[in-house]
């Protein structure tokens, strides 16, 4: 009970989730703690359960078992006007018959706000956002990027110190997904409130994230700066989930340091193991197209492999090679620049530290 | 008004998990007129009706059990048996008729023609009419002495007869003139909706086959409609059972009663033949005629997947339960002995748990 | 399921104006419209003769000389047993019987659908079942409890009684339209105005209300001309100085005393066909959405 008066250092925390759909459980056991003022990714595949924790948090949803902190409060069956958190959605969510303003100030009226607080706040968080124009238009005059700018600014009327972000950008195309991924991150430097973001694009959560949080099946696969989440992926999911095209798997044996596949052996030097003695077993190595090394460069790593080209996909900034090794098929990212052609043999090179060594069975990173 | 709960109390009272019957209490205060209709004057009602079909209410309900005796009583009673055979004939024809000439004219103004809005109005319009408007109508129409036989009759055919309403053996085809006449628009309607929910690229494919038209919509037009067809036979069917204010209008039963229907046959009874317990049992019998209508339609409906032993099982348990249930009620209302029926439910509404734990199941694995 | 009916037709397409196909085409079409339009023809034309016009026969030529006593008769002089105030009486108490049933009903369903697709609570889809399932029972197996239970509240033979009536029976299928409408709705709207700490009222009223107008429309003509067309539960639960407009004219009618106004009786039928005829014709498109949607019960 003391804890419950006790300031905490986490702005969010989660303490053993579970949330159920009828039988179908969708999250279980979950711990997670969000720093004050941190941007956090939710990154994960379709179904994974990130819109549901998302709804958790916000009190949308009624949580089977554990609890939900928010700022030091036990918020965990408070309703969601309560928590101090503010929620943008893919869909936006605006209130189509009212307009900018009015959907700017509902949530301000709710709250019973006199009203030239109301009139403040809605001016601010316009001039933020340079929404100022369209305060009288209704939604439906709005193109897809201002109605998200829209529904971005009913969340920061509110002054909450959470804001909860559903997949906010990917009704938008292409360039403006760019732009207003841009804005966002401008928009936390200039707030500096805690942000929960969810995605299942790599680029945002590697662009925008303090933390990332990867999920799968409604649990967290870890937890870690993006600097992190890409280079020591901790098991084999986050591994092939992060990263496109996604890592080279080759299936083989550890053993007294060294890897082997097939023929092939690989002296593990300087790969930074996460337990210091590591059994023999079978393993997996990972390795990222993007961390083959060819051309003048190969000289300099340690491992040298001789590979044929199959097929040659010229991407403009870059080219990707599939080249087999051994009986392998080998994604390489290549310069744009590069001049290869299928049946040619060049020779690659392959540094262990930047590679990524799972045990088989486990699939946990050694 | 709002119902924004009151919390002052922060954080305390997040942590508290409310009782669930008083979560967002007006979601079930505002549900109170719905809860009421549907378990006091539908399952209440019914059942009350049902109940009192074993008394021997005569001007007032009274519970003096007589066992099945006004069920034998009905099925002695002529005018009951001539009220069934009516509305079998009534409903077949109807059922036939309505559906073939709802698909046709759907059919027909499906074909890319002009001033389809004027014809879909015409055929349309009786629906919006009453039963009552539209036998008083029909009654003119099929008037002997001014109406179609009269016409024909002083075209110069002098021995034509055309008199349905007042010859017993084809009164019945008289109302259904009418009828049809009421309800084919709605059925063309809801075909035409189903029709223009079909894939245009059917038909393309149709012609690049070479296959007619007619052979289109028999072999692969109509198939695609099934749930079209379910939807209007179910709407058909539920208003054949409802059958009444036509036959009031139209013939008032007549000629003598050979035009009588089971509705009327209830009503006769109940408020002019002060005879209620011949009223609730005929009712009864509807019931049980709607109940053995529905099932197979049931099955059509949401036994997709489900074996057809499974789904027969199921609903004979689920028959078998109800009719132990009435049991109970009957009995404990006659103050007869309970221990049997009693006993009777329980055995039954236990197997139906287990069996539809044990489909549910099944249907889950497979 | 009507949306669909309204984005033009998809059938094959017929290839000459005038071939053969099309002549057969809008001749069957031309001949069936003919036995939807015969009975309003005969009423109209049989309600503007005069009654030896009448006895001389051919119930389908046009009247030699227009007269409209017969409306007139039927509106103010009809004679239901002893009353002989036309047809006027049970105008009257439609429309009494109409707006409040129609506002009632739709309050409640209305509320009842947002209430379940918004607000569920354990038991409410079950309720929900109960209520779709009332809708095929029987209206006969439910008619003396009904009797029993307003004598109860003291509303037997009242129009009070018989709104209620109407507000129940047209439960079912006005929650199950209103339900699918809000349904519709993408949930995302109804969690924003959650978090902007709006509460169950407020957001029927001022973020799902504005947006189911079209709904509405639907459900009032559904409503109007389902209320105004009801028969059985006007004979039932009201007397006979509150009948309905149809009751009233059933017994105009098929009232064996007296000699047959043939021109009275259809100038009766046509007075009490003419509101869901005019609403038909008005609404149009609506019409047809509000019995499709009605349609697709279950
Ligand atoms: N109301 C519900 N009832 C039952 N199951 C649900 C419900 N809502 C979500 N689920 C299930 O919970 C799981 C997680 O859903 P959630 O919406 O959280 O996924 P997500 O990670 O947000 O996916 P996406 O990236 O597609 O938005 C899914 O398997 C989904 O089918
Ligand atoms: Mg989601």
């Amino acid at each position: 009970m003391s804890l419950e008066l006790g300031k905490s250092a986490y702005s969010v925390e989660i303490k053993q989730l579970d949330l159920a759909f009828g039988a179908v459980k969708v999250l279980q056991g979950l711990d997670l703690n969000i720093n004050e003022g941190e941007f956090l990714v939710l990154l994960g595949s379709s179904g994974c359960g990130k819109s549901t924790l998302l709804n958790c948090i916000a009190g949308l949803l009624e949580i089977t078992d554990g609890q939900i902190w928010i700022k030091g409060q036990n918020v965990t069956w408070a309703e969601p006007s309560e928590r101090g958190i503010g929620m943008v959605f893919q869909s936006y969510a605006l209130y189509p018959q009212m307009t900018v303003k009015g959907n700017l100030s509902f949530g301000l009226k709710n709250a019973k706000l006199p009203k030239d607080e109301i009139e403040k706040r809605v001016a601010r968080a316009a001039e933020i956002l340079q929404i100022e124009p369209l305060l009288n238009r209704k939604p439906g005059a709005l193109s897809g990027g201002q109605r998200q700018r829209v529904a971005i600014g009913r969340a920061l009327v509110r002054d909450v110190d959470v804001f909860l972000f559903d997949e906010p950008l990917s009704n938008l195309d292409a360039k403006l997904r760019v732009d207003l991924r841009v804005e966002l991150k401008r928009l936390h430097n200039q707030l500096q409130n805690t942000m929960i973001y969810v995605t299942h694009d790599q680029v945002e959560a590697m662009t925008l994230a303090d933390r990332i949080a990867v999920m799968k099946g409604g649990a967290i696969m870890q937890l870690g700066t993006p600097d992190e989440i890409y280079n020591k992926p901790r098991n084999l999911y986050v591994a092939d989930f992060i990263g496109s095209p996604s890592m080279n798997f080759l299936e083989g044996h550890f053993e007294d340091g060294r890897f082997t596949v097939d023929d092939m052996v690989m002296p593990m030097t300087g790969y930074d193991f996460a337990a210091p003695q590591t059994a023999n077993r079978p393993a997996v190595i990972g390795i990222r197209p993007e961390h083959v090394v060819t051309g003048e460069l190969v000289r300099n790593t340690p491992l040298r492999y001789k590979v044929d080209v199959d097929l040659v996909e010229p991407m403009g900034s870059d080219t990707l090679v599939y080249a087999k090794l051994g009986r392998h098929i080998f994604r390489i990212r290549m310069d744009g620049q590069a001049v290869v052609q299928a049946g040619e043999t060049i020779e690659i090179g392959v540094d262990p530290s930047r590679a990524s060594l799972f045990d088989k069975a486990t699939e946990d990173r050694l | 008004m709002s119902v924004v709960e009151d919390r002052s109390l922060q954080g305390a009272a997040g942590a508290k998990r409310p009782i669930r019957l008083f979560r967002n209490p007006m979601a079930k205060i505002a549900s109170i007129p719905m809860i009421l209709t549907a378990m006091v004057v539908f399952v209440g009602g019914t059942l009350w009706t049902v109940v009192h079909s074993f008394s021997g209410s005569k001007l007032l309900p009274r519970l003096n059990w007589v066992g099945f005796d006004q069920y034998e009583r009905l099925w002695e009673t002529p005018r009951w048996l001539i009220s069934i055979s009516n509305l079998a004939l009534y409903g077949i024809c109807s059922l036939i008729l309505t559906l073939t000439i709802g698909f046709v004219l759907a059919a027909l103004l499906d074909r890319k023609i002009r001033g389809e809005g004027v014809f879909r109005t015409i055929f349309l319009y009786p629906f919006a009419l009453s039963f009552v408007v539209t036998g008083i109508a029909w009654q003119w129409i099929l008037n002997p002495d001014f109406g179609l036989q009269n016409l024909v009759r002083e075209w110069g055919w002098e021995s034509f007869v055309f008199n349905p309403l007042n010859d017993p053996d084809t009164v019945m085809f008289g109302l259904l003139i009418a009828g049809i006449w009421q309800g084919s628009g709605l059925i063309m309607c809801i075909m035409l909706a189903g029709l223009r929910g079909i894939d245009e690229d059917i038909w393309k494919a149709a012609r690049v086959d070479g296959i007619g038209t007619v052979k289109t919509y028999i072999r692969i037009v109509i198939p695609m409609m099934r749930p079209v067809f379910i939807t209007s036979l179910v709407l058909i069917a539920s208003g054949i059972i409802k059958l009444y204010d036509l036959v009031v209008a139209q013939t008032n039963g007549g000629p003598g009663i050979s035009s009588e229907v089971p509705a009327k046959y209830v009503i006769e009874y109940m408020f002019r033949a002060q005879n209620l317990g011949q009223g609730f049992a005929a009712s009864t019998m509807m019931l049980v005629s709607v109940v053995i209508i529905l099932i197979p339609w049931a099955y059509l409906e949401f036994g997709k997947g489900m074996r057809i032993m499974h789904f027969l099982g199921m609903i004979a348990l689920v028959l078998l339960t109800l009719a132990g249930f009435v049991a109970v009620v009957v009995a404990w209302s006659f103050s007869l002995s309970l221990l049997l029926p009693l006993v009777g439910f329980l055995i039954c509404a236990g197997a139906l748990t287990a069996y539809l734990r044990f489909v549910k199941g099944h249907i889950q694995h497979g | 399921m009507a949306d669909i009916a309204m984005t033009g037709p998809r059938g094959p397409k017929p290839k000459k104006r005038f071939s053969r196909t099309n002549i057969f085409l809008y001749g069957t079409l031309i001949m069936i419209s003919m036995y939807y339009l015969l009975p309003l023809y005969v009423m109209i034309v049989t309600s503007l003769k005069g009654m030896p016009e009448i006895r001389l026969g051919n119930v389908f030529g046009p009247p030699l000389e227009i007269t409209y006593e017969p409306w007139v008769k039927a509106w103010s002089e009809a004679c239901t047993g002893v009353n002989c105030d036309g047809l006027s009486r049970g105008f009257w108490n439609s429309v009494n019987i109409l707006i409040p049933s129609v506002v009632l009903s739709i309050a409640i369903a209305s509320v009842n659908g947002y209430a379940l697709s918004n607000w569920k609570f354990k038991g409410s889809e079950v309720f929900f079942t109960i209520l779709i399932l009332g809708a095929f029972i029987p209206y006969q197996t439910m008619i003396y409890p009904i009797v029993i239970m307003l004598r109860e509240i003291g509303l037997m033979g009242d129009l009070g009684g018989l709104v209620l009536v109407h507000s129940v029976f047209g439960m079912p299928i006005l929650t199950l339209l209103f339900r699918n409408y809000f349904t519709s709705v993408p949930e995302e709207l109804f969690k924003a105005a959650r978090v902007d700490g709006a509460g169950f009222w407020r957001i029927y009223f001022q973020i799902m209300l504005p947006m189911a107008l079209p709904i509405f429309v639907v459900a009032v003509i559904l409503q109007v001309t389902g209320i105004w067309n009801d028969f059985l539960f006007g004979v039932i639960y009201t007397k006979p100085a509150t009948y309905p407009m149809t009751v009233q004219l059933n017994n105009i009618v098929n009232s064996v005393q007296g000699v047959k106004e043939y021109n009275v009786n259809m100038a009766a039928t046509l007075l009490t066909g003419l509101v869901p005829l005019v609403i038909y014709f008005l609404s149009g498109k609506l019409f047809v959405r509000g019995i499709a949607a009605g349609a697709v019960k279950g």
